[in-house]
């Protein structure tokens, strides 16, 4: 991987170049979208993204494609396996001599029913071979190119086409979501962030942080979804920074054995994030007392982890 | 070099002499030998390639093909569960037109669990687009592999090739092997033609479409690939032979010339099959063998050529169909169909779990055929003493197993 040529320090430091070109199938208001492309503006062309099943899978339909970088699709399950194969190839070749080293770059892109459920074996083994990769994991927590349906990576009480609400069930998704970052941690990969749409210099900066490092560079990003997650398209930063300021999206990064906040939330309360989108209409008609409290609960516990409380009156 | 090894050591030495620069591997008996051996080659340097333990078949068949995408030349191993946990990629690889060579070195398929080879796990990737050669002989395990690259890489091909071997009777059994000069093969093969990836090539591949019409042309054209890879076989065994001195061909034809009947068989036990074919010979019994080589592309003008003016045909499927039969007998049944004084065909089942055909078997074979035993319904293969053993075995676990 090639280290950067230039130092991002504000907003304007950002690269001119565009890799991802507008005009793709993606949804108005498309958070993974976003993410891409500022992912792109840092590591540059000179990549090639190998993709799993998912809605960043129709980037490409031939014989169009908005990228200019490469692309490989592989299936569901297996995209870190095919990054393995192209890095072990130019490998092979560059120390046969067969070929000079390019610098090129590897970028896995999968959504969250890849990362969390079926390609969580497949990534495991790519961090335990040390594999020169990054991942980006688009994580609208849930199956959402399929039409929005639970997986791993959906919290508690969320409303999904599977764990729909009903007069059994009237909070939707029963279980919390699942640690991705934990899990993803214990693997020691070189550089682990989550990052935000809603957070560019944030996002491009760890991603610049990371291209220093040989080995994983694993990426969890909240993918705000308008069409599964439910609200208006111009609603998507919005939501997204909400996610930041309530706490409920930890914006973090784990490098050198350490993990450290990079923003702290506001703990604006979890209703602002909550109400706006229509996967959690239902614990608002009637008000979901104790479904919210819990989810409050479960935010404040995290941070309390880490010695970070809210100031008194807020998050009430 | 001439010397004792294995099917499996054959196979391995294929693909060293092929100066592979790829070889993803992850453990399976009874294929495991066949990636141990590469793995101590590469720790002693004595080949070049990058050999990577994966997690599972499905992630190393996806390595495979990516690096043979990205510009490596690639080989890769596995064997019957293997192969089925792989499968969603083979038809991946095959529609990149990535020309990867795997050894798959059969075994029966789960449940119940053996290790002992019969031919469902390669015949189940008949339809992926992969081209598929069977090894009758160790010596034919490596020839296959250098042919199977010579084949996969043709320009009118460029698809992956499955080279089959059995388990047990070829991967573990020893026999004088001769091992090519490394610069002889560097000339037969050639060098790797893709292109490796870098700046000035960084293609989108593997891509989406949502057109119907674009679909079945990108998977017409894998047929289409099939079809000329006939040619290639053609060319590539001759060029062999001129190099090798070896003939191998689609489908090979013992004592079958004069012969009134004919048995099919494929890999190892074909070797039996000849045996029992000479012994009846001397009884004057007019029986010759048929061999298929090539699976895929199925040689069917070949085929058609060879059994014509036969009075009948014994198809020996080592694998089932269950409802239907014998998978290769459906295939040739298929070819035959509607061409002129097709002969009588006859459809029997042997061979599951590496159960041996018996000299009593060949002869009931040809009997069905003389006697004009009805067709279509396939013979399962069964003796007395076959049902001796199973009674015997259910007995006791019907005690409870004691």
């Amino acid at each position: 991987m090639e280290p950067l040529s230039f130092k991002l320090n504000t907003v304007r430091d950002t690269p001119k170049d565009e890799h991802l070109y507008p005009g793709s199938s993606m949804c108005a208001g498309c958070g993974a979208q976003t993410m891409i492309r500022l992912f792109l503006k840092v590591i540059g062309k000179n990549s090639i993204v190998v993709n799993a099943a998912g809605c960043m899978t129709l980037l490409q339909t031939y014989p169009l494609s908005n990228l200019s970088t490469g692309w490989l699709y592989t299936a569901f399950a297996c995209a870190p396996a095919g990054a393995q194969g192209i890095r072990d190839a130019l490998d092979s070749l560059i120390d046969q001599g067969k070929i000079p080293d390019e610098k090129i770059n590897v970028l896995v892109l999968t959504g969250d029913g890849a990362a969390y459920d079926i390609g969580l074996q497949s990534t495991s083994a790519a961090m335990d071979r040390s594999l020169d990769f990054y991942y980006l994991c688009y994580d609208n927590e849930a199956y959402g190119n399929t039409g929005f349906q639970e997986s791993g990576a959906t919290p508690y009480a969320s409303k999904t086409a599977t764990t729909p609400v009903g007069r059994v069930n009237d909070i939707g998704t029963l279980k919390p979501k699942k640690d991705l970052f934990e899990i993803w941690r214990a693997h020691e990969p070189s550089y682990l962030a989550t990052i935000s749409p809603a957070y560019p210099m944030d996002l491009m900066k760890k991603v610049e942080e990371a291209s220093h490092l040989k080995g994983p560079k694993m990426f969890i990003g909240f993918a705000s979804c308008p069409t599964g997650m439910g609200f208006d398209p111009s609603l998507s930063m919005r939501v997204a920074r909400l996610a930041v300021e309530t706490g409920i999206w930890p914006l973090k990064k784990y490098a050198h054995h350490e993990i450290t906040h990079t923003i702290l939330p506001k703990f604006t309360p979890v209703e602002e994030y909550l109400k706006v989108q229509n996967r959690y209409s239902h614990l608002f008609n009637p008000k979901n007392e104790e479904a919210i409290s819990r989810i409050k609960e479960q935010v404040l516990l995290y941070w309390k982890k880490f010695g970070i409380v809210p100031k008194s009156n807020s998050h009430s | 070099m001439n010397d004792l090894i294995t099917g499996n050591e054959a196979a391995a030495w294929g693909a060293r002499l092929a100066k592979v620069d790829y070889v993803p591997i992850y453990p399976i008996t009874p294929q495991t030998e066949i990636v141990e051996k590469i793995s101590k080659w590469a720790a002693d340097g004595l080949i070049n390639a990058r050999v990577t333990r994966m997690e599972s078949e499905h992630s190393m068949l996806t390595a495979a093909g990516a690096a043979a995408l990205a510009g490596a030349r690639v080989f890769t191993a596995t064997s019957s569960q293997g192969l089925l946990y792989a499968f969603e990629m083979l038809y991946n690889i095959s529609g990149w037109r990535a020309p990867l060579v795997m050894v798959n070195v059969s075994r029966g398929l789960a449940s119940p669990l053996t290790l002992l080879p019969d031919h469902n796990d390669v015949l189940a990737a008949r339809d992926s687009g992969f081209l598929q050669f069977h090894a009758e002989t160790c010596q034919e395990a490596l020839d296959s592999v250098l042919l199977a690259y010579r084949i996969a890489e043709d320009s009118r091909v460029m698809l992956p090739a499955i080279v089959n071997l059995d388990g047990f009777y070829l991967s573990f059994t020893r026999e004088r092997v001769d091992v090519p000069e490394q610069k002889d093969v560097d000339d037969f093969l050639g060098p790797y033609k893709v292109k490796p990836l870098s700046k000035e090539n960084l293609p989108s591949m593997g891509i989406t479409t949502l057109d119907p019409a674009v679909y079945s042309y990108f998977r017409y054209q894998v047929h289409e690939a099939q079809k000329q890879a006939i040619k290639a076989i053609d060319d590539a065994t001759k060029r062999f032979e001129k190099f090798f001195g070896r003939k191998l061909k689609a489908i090979e034809a013992y004592m079958a010339e004069d012969a009134d009947y004919l048995l099919i068989m494929t890999d190892s036990f074909s070797t039996i099959g000849k045996r029992a074919v000479k012994r009846m010979r001397e009884e004057n019994v007019k029986v010759g063998l048929l061999r298929l080589w090539a699976l895929r592309p199925f040689p069917i003008d070949d085929l058609v050529q060879a059994v014509k003016g036969k009075r009948g045909i014994a198809v020996f499927d080592q694998d089932l169909s269950p409802g239907l039969g014998g998978i290769i007998y459906q295939e040739i049944a298929g070819a035959l169909y509607g061409t002129d004084d097709a002969p009588k065909l006859a459809s029997f089942i042997g061979g599951l779990g590496g159960k041996i055909p018996t000299d009593l078997d060949f002869e009931y074979m040809v009997k069905v055929l003389k006697e004009n035993i009805p067709p279509n319904e396939p013979h399962l293969l069964m003796s007395k003493s076959d049902m001796e053993l199973v009674k015997k075995q259910r007995e006791i676990a019907l005690r409870g197993g004691v």
